[in-house]
Formats: structure tokens, sequence, C-alpha cells
């Protein structure tokens, strides 16, 4: 079974008369472990795919399942607690508090499933490493480079040990050369068997993943599939 | 979510803002210290009152006086007896619910002189020795006179310290004290004795500042020394008018000042007033219709006699010290809601500032009701430090407010009004985040996240 099963998902929204389908009747399966990227134009619809994905919004048709669990009509906690203990997300724009550290930056999401303050800092501490910040831990985000701020991001992504992580545009905000390590960092977590999910209107960056969806007008465009491509034996 | 954690989140932000805080906080601190001494004003002001009511002899003391006879009996006034000596016996006989009984001979517009000093007392009083324990005298030198005393007519007084001041001079003026026993004075050219002295009677207050003025150095006076005449106030007047006590036995009253004055020989057996304590505060009606019955009885039903108690004054003191703790509390309390809109007002500016933040903690799993705790707890750790501000601020208030118009009572801030002062901060503070934390709970987590 399928890690993210989503099944003749819609979104529309109404201005005033008007219907806006911004997603429109979309079918995907993504497995546990794979590296995949969303790229369409900005207004293709890819944000709010992904805002379905990751619990931030439901759709207004069709059924989506996360790691085995049906989220229909679920309630707004339920769909926090989802986003608390499965989901991890990095952001264009880091999305650090300022007045956090590095450390009680990436502490913040056990803070909401209640982990003990020291089995906290013990994750965070090694989710730091995992991304080679460990040095950072008590800088403030404004006292970081884009690219370390966006590694710290990535370790609070990770530090609930989520089954799926969504990346928007996370090399965005970032000069080229960060950037490609940013995607490198990616690629290791990927190797490690991370199952993460990159969102960019730029092709340069989805030609990294092995597997490209391109979203456009709401409908899922083309795919690259390196099994259907023939491109992986296994 | 952990308390500890949103509570010290709280505290995080507003260390974050201090400026601003602070100045969030001034109001709930000029709320709550305003609060606190007001109920310190008041309770002064009760205090000075209780003081008062307990030297003048408390609420049970009622006292007989002779009034005029009423319409009705006019054609009986020549038979009216007035108040005498057998009133009191009838009273100790008849009236159970009566306790104690003083009677009581005055004589005003006295002269008392001693070696060239003279002392004008309100009054001279002539009584038994159950008015020490009538108006809570205390005798501090020497004893009261006895029934002996009493009985054999004895020429002995008991003085005050104002008289004794007057007489012998003040110890602040003469620096020690003169305790006048065994010497005589002049009462009316009639030489007394004295063989007791009461001790002196102040206020808290006054005996606080006189104990400060005397641990002033020698010579720090400004300008010439001038009298400040009897009693500062109202209060001070009737412990003035106390320590001017000068008692001498009943017989004594009545044998050598009513025979010489009467127009006959027989001296002239009426009484000023007479004095008694009811057994039980609670029956106070029922005891004065027993004594108007009595009295009505030896008074040949002649009602030329009228009660007179405490009641009148202290229920007008009572109002007046509810009128001030009320408008007093609603000023106070009005000052708590303002600081309370101003707590409303910075809350919602800061969600304003922070909608990003909040759309973050969502995404990664804030639930709706961990973010409106959040709001609420800082608004309510505003309120809770600038209440514990206030009620430290509260002393330096009741200083200022004594320091620009002195009382003759000390306000007292009681421990009561700081918790009452506390909570309602508290409250003040859950209320003004309410609606802050509920816009903020209620925010969409994609709309939070792209807000510029």
């Amino acid at each position: 079974m399928a890690l993210v099963e989503l099944r003749n998902i819609s979104k529309i929204y109404y201005v005033g008369d008007e219907e806006i389908r911004a997603l429109d009747d979309i079918t995907l399966d993504i497995q546990s472990g794979e590296f995949i990227s969303i790229i369409g134009p900005s207004g293709s619809g890819k944000s709010t795919l992904m805002h379905i994905l990751g619990c931030l919004d439901s759709p207004t048709k069709g059924t989506i399942q996360l790691d085995g669990t049906l989220l229909h009509n679920a309630s707004p906690a339920q769909l926090a607690a989802f986003r608390n203990r499965k989901i991890g997300f990095v952001f264009q724009f880091f999305n650090l508090l300022p007045k956090l550290n590095v450390l009680q930056n990436i502490e913040l999401p056990m803070v909401y499933s209640s982990v003990p303050a020291r089995e906290r800092k013990e994750r965070a501490l090694n989710a730091l490493k995992m991304v080679g910040m460990d040095n950072r831990a008590k800088h403030r985000p404004l006292q970081l480079s884009g690219g370390q701020q966006q590694r710290a991001a990535i370790a609070r992504a990770l530090v609930n040990n989520p089954r799926i992580v969504f990346a928007d545009e996370p090399t965005g905000n970032l000069d080229s050369r960060t950037g490609e390590a940013i995607l490198d960092l990616f690629l290791q977590l990927s190797r490690e068997g991370r199952t993460i999910v990159l969102v960019t209107h730029d092709p340069e960056i989805a030609a990294v993943t092995p597997r490209r969806i391109e979203i456009r007008d709401g409908k899922i465009a083309k795919t690259l599939d390196p099994k259907l491509a023939g491109l992986e034996t296994k | 979510m952990n308390l500890w954690i949103t509570i010290s989140i709280g505290f995080k932000e507003i260390w974050a803002h201090k400026f601003r805080s602070l100045l969030t906080m001034l109001g709930i601190i000029l709320g709550v210290s305003s609060l606190v001494a007001m109920s310190a004003l008041v309770k002064g002001m009760e205090n000075g009152m209780r003081e008062a009511l307990i030297a003048i002899g408390g609420l049970e003391k009622v006292r007989v006086e002779a009034q005029e006879v009423p319409a009705y009996q006019e054609h009986l006034a020549d038979q009216a007896v007035g108040c005498t000596i057998n009133d009191v016996y009838a009273l100790q006989h008849s009236a159970p619910l009566v306790k104690l009984i003083t009677p009581e001979i005055d004589l005003y517009r006295t002269t008392v002189s001693r070696q060239g000093k003279y002392f004008n007392p309100f009054v001279v009083a002539g009584t038994w020795p159950s008015a020490v324990e009538m108006n809570q005298h205390v005798v501090q030198y020497g004893r009261m006179f006895n029934d002996i005393d009493d009985s054999n007519a004895r020429s002995v007084c008991v003085i005050g310290t104002a008289t004794r001041d007057a007489l012998f001079g003040a110890p602040d003026d003469i620096g020690h004290e003169i305790i006048p026993l065994g010497d005589r004075i002049n009462i009316n050219g009639q030489l007394f004795t004295i063989i007791g002295m009461f001790k002196h009677y102040e206020s808290e207050q006054a005996r606080l500042e006189r104990e400060l003025e005397k641990n002033q150095p020698a010579g720090t006076s400004k300008g010439s020394a001038r009298s400040r005449g009897h009693g500062h106030s109202s209060g001070g007047f009737v412990f003035w008018l106390k320590n001017a006590t000068i008692y001498i036995p009943l017989n004594t009253m009545w044998i050598k000042f009513r025979t010489a004055t009467g127009t006959n020989n027989i001296p002239d057996p009426r009484l000023s007033s007479l004095t008694f304590k009811i057994a039980d505060i609670n029956r106070m009606d029922t005891a004065l219709q027993q004594a108007h019955n009595v009295l009505m009885h030896t008074h040949n039903q002649i009602e030329d006699f009228a009660f007179r108690t405490m009641e009148n004054w202290s229920e007008n003191i009572t109002a007046a010290i509810k009128n001030a703790r009320l408008s007093g509390g609603i000023i106070a309390a009005i000052s708590l809601v303002v600081g309370g809109i101003g707590i409303m007002n910075i809350m919602f500016a800061s969600i304003t500032e922070r909608i990003r933040e909040i759309g973050l903690r969502k995404a990664i799993g804030a639930t709706t009701f961990s973010i409106f705790i959040q709001i609420l707890v800082e608004s309510v750790v505003i309120a809770v430090i600038g209440g514990l501000a206030g009620l430290l601020n509260s002393y330096g208030l009741v200083k200022l407010l004594t320091a620009l118009s002195p009382t003759n009572n000390a306000p007292q801030i009681t421990f009561v009004a700081m918790l009452v002062a506390f909570a309602f901060s508290a409250g003040v503070g859950v209320v003004a985040g309410l609606l802050p934390a509920l816009k903020a709970a209620r925010l969409d987590p994609i709309e939070a996240l792209r807000y510029e």
C-alpha cells in the first residue's frame, strides 16, 4: 500500500459566482521512500496540492489516505496531530521564530507533541547533527546565513521523525551554490530512506528527483516515472 | 502542550517587547495600586473611628439625659423629679438587661488651679468608681476613689493627663513626666487631693507620631513654638476630652458643690446624667424599653428623660465608610478596566505582528486550542506581572497620599484588599486576552503562512 493515496481530488473555490478549480480530479500515489518533485508555474495548483497533501487544507471532493488513515472529515485537532507527527514542512522563507535560538526552534514540534524536555534536547541535537549544524545550536536564526537557516528548518521538519517531508521552494530564497548544497542534503536524506516531496517552479531543481509530476491548470499534465521510463530496475 | 512552556513563551514575548509591555502594564499597575491604596485609606478611617468609638465607651453605652417635659404632660411639669440616684437603684434592681450603671453630676465652667496655674476643663464630674469601667479608663498611677471615699465624701480626685499637663507641665515641655499623686488642686476654690491619674489616651497614629518626634534630635523645631490647639480633628478631640477628665466622688460633688449653690439648704438631688451599659448589643431595643418602663415608674410617669445611644453616630460613620469604599472601588475598577483595554489592544497588535509565527506553529502541529491558550497566557502574564507590580507600588502610593494629605488615621494595607486586587487584575487579563486569543486561534494556517 502506498504511503499517500490521492483519489479524484478536486479543490474548488468560488469567487462570486465564478467557479475556480484549483485542483481538478487528481489521482496520485506516493510510495514510502520516494523523492518526488511537483513542478508547475505559479497558479498551477501545485501549492494547493501540497497543502492538501500536508493536511493544511482539505479537498472539496475526493479522498486522501495518509499512512493507512483515511483523512475524511477529520477534525482540525486530528489534522494538527497528523501534521505534528507524520509530516514535516520546509518553507521558502525558512519560517524560523526569530526570538528562539536554533535549538529551541527545532524543539518546537516536539513541544506540541509533549515530548519531555530532556528528550527534546537530545533529539533536536541529533537532528542538527543530521543537517551538519550541531555547532550552531545556540545561535539566533538572524545570526545565520540563509543556507544555515534552511538547514535548521530542515532539522525542524525531521525532528519528529515524520513519514513524509514537504519542501515548498526550499531553494527559492537562496543563491545557487547554497541551493545546490540544500538539494544535496535532500538527496542524502532521500538515500537514508526519507520520503520527500519537493515543490518548485524550477525544472532544473526538479531534475534532481527521480520522479517528477507536472501540474498545469489543476491537472497532472506530465509525469516522469523512473519505473515507467525504465530508468530504474527495481 | 505543557502549561509551563506556554507561560515561559509568554514571559519571553513580554521580555522581547519590554517597553511596550511596561506601558501596557502601567494601566494594571495603577488600577491595582489605587484599589489597594483606596482600601487602605478606608481601612485607616475605619480603624480611627473604631478607636474613637472604643475611647468613648463602645456602642452598648446608653446615656440617660434630662429632657423637657413633653407638651402633652406640660401641666405636670412641676411634679417632674428629674433623674436622681433613685433611678440608678431602680434600674439596678428591675432592669436585668442593664449591666452597669454610673450616675454623674457634672460641673461646668469650673476653674481648676494650682500655684498660679489655671485650667478650665470642659467638665468636672462627680461619679461612682464604676465610671472607670464605664468610660474605659485605665488608672496608670495611684488608684480610683472607692465606695468608702464616696460615702465619706472625701475631697479626692482622679485626673487625666491633659489636666496634669495644664497644672503641672507637660512632659514634652519640661522634659520629664510629673506624677502628681498626693498634690492638691483647687476646684472652684475647694481643695482636692489627687489620688490617681489615668494613662495618656491617644490614637494609634498620634502615638506613632509622638514616638517619631521623640527620636528627632533636639533643636530641630522650625520657628517659634506654638500651640496647635486641642485636638486637630474630631477623632483627636475625642481623645483630648478623655485626657482632660477630672473625677471626684458623687457624694463629694453633691455636698460640696450642690449645697453651696442651692437656694435652700437641701442639696439639689438631680443627676446631670446617668449612663448604663446594656448586656447584649443585639437586644438594644428590648433593653431600652425595659429601662424606659423602669424610669417611667420612678419619674411619676412623666417622660422628662431621653436616651442617647451611639447608634446614630456609628451608623453615619458606617455609611460614610461604605460610600468611600464604593466610590473608591468604582474608580479603581474603571482604571483596571482601562488597563484591560490596553492589554487587549496590545494583544491584537502582537498577534497581527506574529501572524506568520502563528501559521508556522499551526503547520508544525499546534492545535487551535494551544494557540488560544498561548495568547491567553501572554495576556494573563502581562496582567499578573502588572498586578504584582501594582501591589508593590501600592505601598508607595499610600505613602504619597499620606504625604499629600496627612490624616489622623494611618492607612492600613490589608491582605484581603491585596488578594482581591490581584485576583481582579488576573481576571482582567483573562477577559482582555479572550478576543485576541480567539482571533489568533481561528487563523487559517495557509493564509497565515503567506501573510507578509
